[in-house]
């Protein structure tokens, strides 16, 4: 999901670019304010486990193997703030050493992988397990996050390609999001395998084990909320409500653009466009809806698959 | 990622080399932004940067071998991206100017980073004021990147000479395992490190 130069004009470069600043902005002055000094590097060490945790593969069908993105398993270990400056610090190092993801698309990566990711599902992860209390809940909830994650930052990505006019949202948004659905199961999955592992073997480390209490962090959520929301509406509103890239070729096609300033768009858009593509749009939507269900039930039962087998190896008291 | 890892020219020597850093990031900051805002059409443009491109990559004596690799790590994207752009007549026509400016753009950065060290960057990113919280955790990551790489690939190494997997599922437990306690030693490693730090002064 690394974009590169080239792939996002200047406008959604300038937008992505403000937003995303503000959102780090946002991170360091919670981590200085919060963090102890003892954590500090632990910042560093977690963006240096995040890169060498990918170069780990898990075996998927036939062959191929998948790795963890992570940015859910960092939120959920070190909190959303951390998990922004860590991800961004992890985006950073990939584009001026390994030259992963552009200079000028630096915004649009921070964005996708850290606010929306990271921070969108964070907020997932704390809904979920403030319903399912207890381990079982956390694991269920890292691993519907990290699928819900995955899947909203693809549908980012592609809200910011369309904008820029690379690729239009009616082809961008099934195969991105389509795609995404089910890299977001491995993720899901992956993620909620090593939250176990962690809380098996040093369950000090999981923050919710220390403070019993969480305190409540509504001003950070609502902070960073409010980016992702407005991220969102600026690049996936317009597409989802008007369809205007479609509309646009339409107009084209009828030689009357210059009638723009008319009302036109309600009525022609569905007839004249490749019909196909527009009902793969709707489909993928239907099928993220039940999708999240569906994957929702899996991973309560993974969280009790998980979590179950580690109880029953406990000595009986 | 492993050969990604273990290639770097950046410490080799040149007269690109020893330009500053700031001048070369400077004028690629100042490349790409131009190439990414032009319209495809300005050809001069493109036609001057790709003879700097490859004029400044024979002067680094790269091998050009070396750079065309880099170049095709590109590739899954751009061909990604192409076959989505198949399907959709309206935007066949922008995708050439895509692949010609993200191809002159990411040349531009495997230059740059390939002939300045990370840590002079870094400097540079001091220098233009960016927070001093982010650039000490890129600095700690970059510092142990390489130590956690090869710890991860050493520990996955002895897990897979000792278990001899009879499935999928167990097999992703033990790889989970692996990703899990290297977090542990990441996170034991950063409280060592700062007592380090606290030792020689570091407030």
């Amino acid at each position: 999901m690394h974009i590169p130069d080239g792939f996002i004009d200047g406008r959604t470069a300038a937008v992505t670019g403000a937003l995303s600043a503000a959102g780090l902005g946002l991170a360091l002055r919670r981590i200085k304010r919060e963090l102890p000094a003892r954590r500090v590097p632990l910042l560093g060490l977690a963006a240096a486990f995040l890169f060498a945790a990918q170069m780990v593969n898990f075996p998927v069908l036939g062959g191929t193997s998948g790795h963890l993105v992570g940015g859910v398993l960092v939120a959920s270990l070190l909190g959303p703030s951390a998990a922004v400056v860590v991800v961004t610090a992890v985006l950073i190092v990939q584009c001026f050493l390994f030259n992963d993801g552009g200079v000028m698309a630096l915004g649009a990566n921070i964005f996708n992988m850290g606010i929306v990711d990271g921070v969108g599902g964070y907020m997932i992860y704390r809904l979920v397990s403030a319903a399912l209390p207890g381990a079982r809940g956390r694991v269920t909830a890292v691993a519907f996050a990290g699928w819900c994650a995955t899947v909203l930052a693809a549908i980012s990505c592609a809200g910011q390609l369309a904008w820029s006019g690379t690729i239009s949202w009616s082809a961008a948004f099934p195969a991105m999001a389509g795609v995404h659905m089910f890299i977001g199961v491995g993720e899901g999955l992956i993620s909620a395998f090593v939250y176990a592992a962690i809380q098996r073997t040093r369950p000090e480390l999981i923050p919710e084990n220390n403070l019993p209490a969480q305190p409540r962090r509504r001003g950070e959520m609502i902070g960073y909320g409010l980016l992702a929301a407005l991220g969102i509406a600026v690049f996936v509103a317009p597409f989802a409500c008007s369809w205007p890239d479609g509309l646009e070729a339409v107009a084209a096609k009828l030689g009357f653009e210059h009638r723009a300033a008319d009302p036109i768009w309600p009525a022609p858009a569905a007839n004249y466009h490749v019909p196909g593509v527009h009902w793969a749009v709707g489909a993928t939507a239907l099928a993220g809806a039940l999708g999240s269900f569906v994957v929702c039930g899996l991973a309560w039962l993974l969280g009790r698959f998980l979590v179950r087998e580690q109880k029953s190896k406990l000595p009986p008291a | 990622m492993e050969n990604l890892l273990g290639h770097h020219h950046s410490h080799s020597d040149s007269p690109v080399h020893r330009l500053p850093a700031i001048v070369k990031l400077g004028v690629a900051l100042l490349v790409i932004i131009v190439t990414v805002l032009l319209s495809i059409e300005e050809k001069s443009w493109f036609i001057a940067v790709g003879i700097l491109l490859v004029l400044a990559a024979c002067l680094s004596r790269i091998p050009i071998l070396f750079l065309l690799k880099r170049l095709l790590l590109l590739a899954p994207f751009v061909l990604g991206v192409a076959l989505i752009n198949a399907f959709e007549p309206s935007t066949r026509g922008t995708w050439v100017g895509v692949a010609v400016k993200s191809t002159l753009c990411l040349f531009t950065v495997i230059l740059v980073s390939n002939t300045t060290p990370f840590s002079k960057i870094l400097r540079v990113l001091k220098m233009v004021r960016v927070p001093a919280l982010l650039i000490t955790t890129i600095a700690l990551m970059h510092r142990y990147i390489f130590v956690l790489a090869d710890e991860a690939v050493r520990m996955n190494r002895a897990r897979a000479s000792r278990t001899f997997v009879r499935g999928r599922r167990f097999q992703w437990r033990t790889v989970a395992t692996v990703v899990g306690q290297l977090f542990v030693r990441a996170s034991e490693r950063a409280e060592r490190i700062y007592d380090a730090m606290c030792a020689r002064g570091w407030k």
